[in-house]
C-alpha cells in the first residue's frame, strides 16, 4: 500500500515546515488529491492517522480537497470532464486524450500552534 | 517506519553497501530548495483555534522522493546511462525477459542490474550468472522501490558510463506508478498468461510506462489471450504506449526490444537528434 509512504511524504512536509514557522504541533493538514492521482483517499486517511502517532502532527485532522480530472481530446480539440482514466471522451466515445487535469497529489497548507 | 529519522527506510537493505550505524545515509539535508517559488497568501481555511495560525505548504506529497530521482537522472545522465524501470505484476517473466536481455546484450554494451524484491538475492544472483552487474535491493515490508533506495543502489553499483541499466521493480501493478526513481523510461511488462483486460484494471501503470511488453507469447496458442485487444486498451489508458510482444524463453521478438533499447540509448546520447 503505497499511500503509507504518501502519508510519510505529507509528514515529512508538515514536520519540516512546522520546524521552519517555529511551531509546536499540527491541528490540521488540508491536501489536494487528484481523482486521477495514484491516491486513494481513504486509505491515505488510514495511513496518515497511523504514521503521525507520537509526533508532531499526532491527532492531527486530515482534510482533503477532491480535484476533478479532465484531459484534453484529440479528435475533439477540446477540453473535456473525466473521472477515471479508463474513461471515453464523453464528447465523442473515443479514447484519444490525454490527462491535462487532475493528478495533484499536494500538500497545501496547515493550521499550527 | 524508522524510528531514528521517520524516514521508512528502516527495513530497506541494498546489497553491498558499508553500514552506518544508523544502517543508510540518506539525504536528511535536502529540503527542495528548487521547488518553484509561492508568494500568494490566500487563505482558504481560518484557524480553528486560539493562538493556532495557518502555514502556507503548497508542495506535491512526493516532492522528496521527486528531489531525490531529479539527482538520480542528473548523476545518470552526466555518465551517459540510460535507466530502464521494469514494471509488472509478479510472475510476468521480468526476470527471465532481464536475464536473456543481459546475457544477450553482454559483450556489446555494458549492462547494470537493480532488482527490487521484499525478501532474498536470488534474482540479482540469477543476473551475476549471466556476467552483468547486478545489485538487490531489498524493501522489506515495502511495495515499491522509491528514488532514495535507487540512488543508494546507484552509488554502490557505479554503472559505467554508457551502460543501460535495468531496474527491476518490485511485481506490483499499482504503487511502483507513483514513483520517479530517475529512470529514462519505465516499461510495463504483461504476460500473456495473464487476462488481456489488466491495462483497465490497473490504468495508472499503463499510464505511467513508454513501452509496453508482451510476454510468454510461445503460450499464446495455449491461452485465451487477445493481444489486439489487449493493445486497444492499453491505447485507451495511454494513447502513446508503444508495444512489443516477446517470448523471454524461446527469444521470439527479442531483436525488436533491442532495437528499442538502442534507440532510446541513442536519444539519451544525442537528445538533440530525438526532437
Amino acid at each position: 500500500m503505497h499511500e503509507m509512504a504518501l502519508a510519510e511524504g505529507v509528514l515529512q512536509l508538515c514536520e519540516d515546515h512546522a520546524r521552519k514557522a517555529g511551531a509546536t504541533s499540527v491541528v490540521a493538514v488540508w491536501l489536494e488529491i487528484g481523482t486521477l492521482s495514484h491516491v486513494e483517499p481513504e486509505a491515505l486517511e488510514f495511513s496518515f492517522e497511523a504514521v503521525v502517532n507520537g509526533t508532531l502532527a499526532h491527532g492531527a485532522r486530515l482534510e482533503i480537497d477532491r480535484v476533478p480530472g479532465c484531459g484534453w481530446c484529440y479528435d475533439c480539440s477540446r477540453e473535456v470532464a473525466v473521472n477515471a482514466l479508463i474513461d471515453a471522451c464523453p464528447k465523442c466515445g473515443g479514447y484519444r486524450w490525454q490527462v491535462t487535469g487532475g493528478q495533484e497529489m499536494r500538500v497545501k497548507e496547515m493550521e499550527v500552534t | 517506519m524508522c524510528t531514528t529519522c521517520g524516514c521508512g527506510q528502516a527495513d530497506v537493505a541494498v546489497e553491498g553497501e558499508s553500514g552506518t550505524v544508523h544502517g543508510h545515509d540518506h539525504h536528511h539535508h535536502h529540503h527542495h530548495e528548487h521547488e518553484d517559488g509561492h508568494d500568494h497568501h490566500h487563505h482558504a481555511h481560518a484557524p480553528g483555534l486560539s493562538g493556532a495560525r495557518m502555514v502556507e505548504i503548497e508542495q506535491n506529497i512526493l516532492s522528496h522522493n521527486d528531489h531525490l530521482a531529479w539527482h538520480n537522472r542528473d548523476d545518470l545522465t552526466r555518465a551517459g546511462v540510460m535507466a530502464l524501470n521494469l514494471v509488472s505484476s509478479p510472475g510476468s517473466g521480468k526476470t527471465t525477459l532481464l536475464a536473456r536481455t543481459a546475457s544477450d546484450m553482454v559483450g556489446h554494451r555494458p549492462v547494470a542490474v537493480i532488482e527490487g524484491d521484499q525478501q532474498t538475492s536470488l534474482d540479482a544472483d540469477r543476473i551475476r550468472e549471466t556476467g552483468a552487474r547486478a545489485i538487490q535491493v531489498n524493501t522489506g515490508k515495502g511495495c515499491h522501490l522509491d528514488a532514495a533506495m535507487v540512488g543508494r543502489a546507484i552509488k554502490t553499483l557505479e554503472p559505467e558510463p554508457g551502460s543501460v541499466l535495468f531496474i527491476e521493480n518490485v511485481g506490483n501493478l499499482v504503487c511502483p506508478a507513483a514513483f520517479d526513481l530517475g529512470e529514462t523510461a519505465k516499461v510495463v511488462i504483461l504476460s500473456v498468461t495473464e487476462g488481456d483486460d489488466k491495462p483497465l484494471k490497473y490504468p495508472d501503470m499503463f499510464r505511467a510506462s513508454r513501452l509496453m511488453i508482451l510476454n510468454k507469447t510461445d503460450l499464446l496458442p495455449y491461452v485465451p489471450f487477445d493481444v489486439d485487444k489487449c493493445v486497444e486498451y492499453a491505447r485507451r489508458v495511454n494513447p502513446e504506449i508503444e508495444v512489443l510482444t516477446v517470448s523471454a524463453l524461446t527469444g521470439e521478438g527479442m531483436d525488436a526490444w533491442f532495437d528499442w533499447i538502442a534507440a532510446r540509448a541513442a536519444e539519451i546520447a544525442h537528445p538533440e537528434a530525438a526532437e
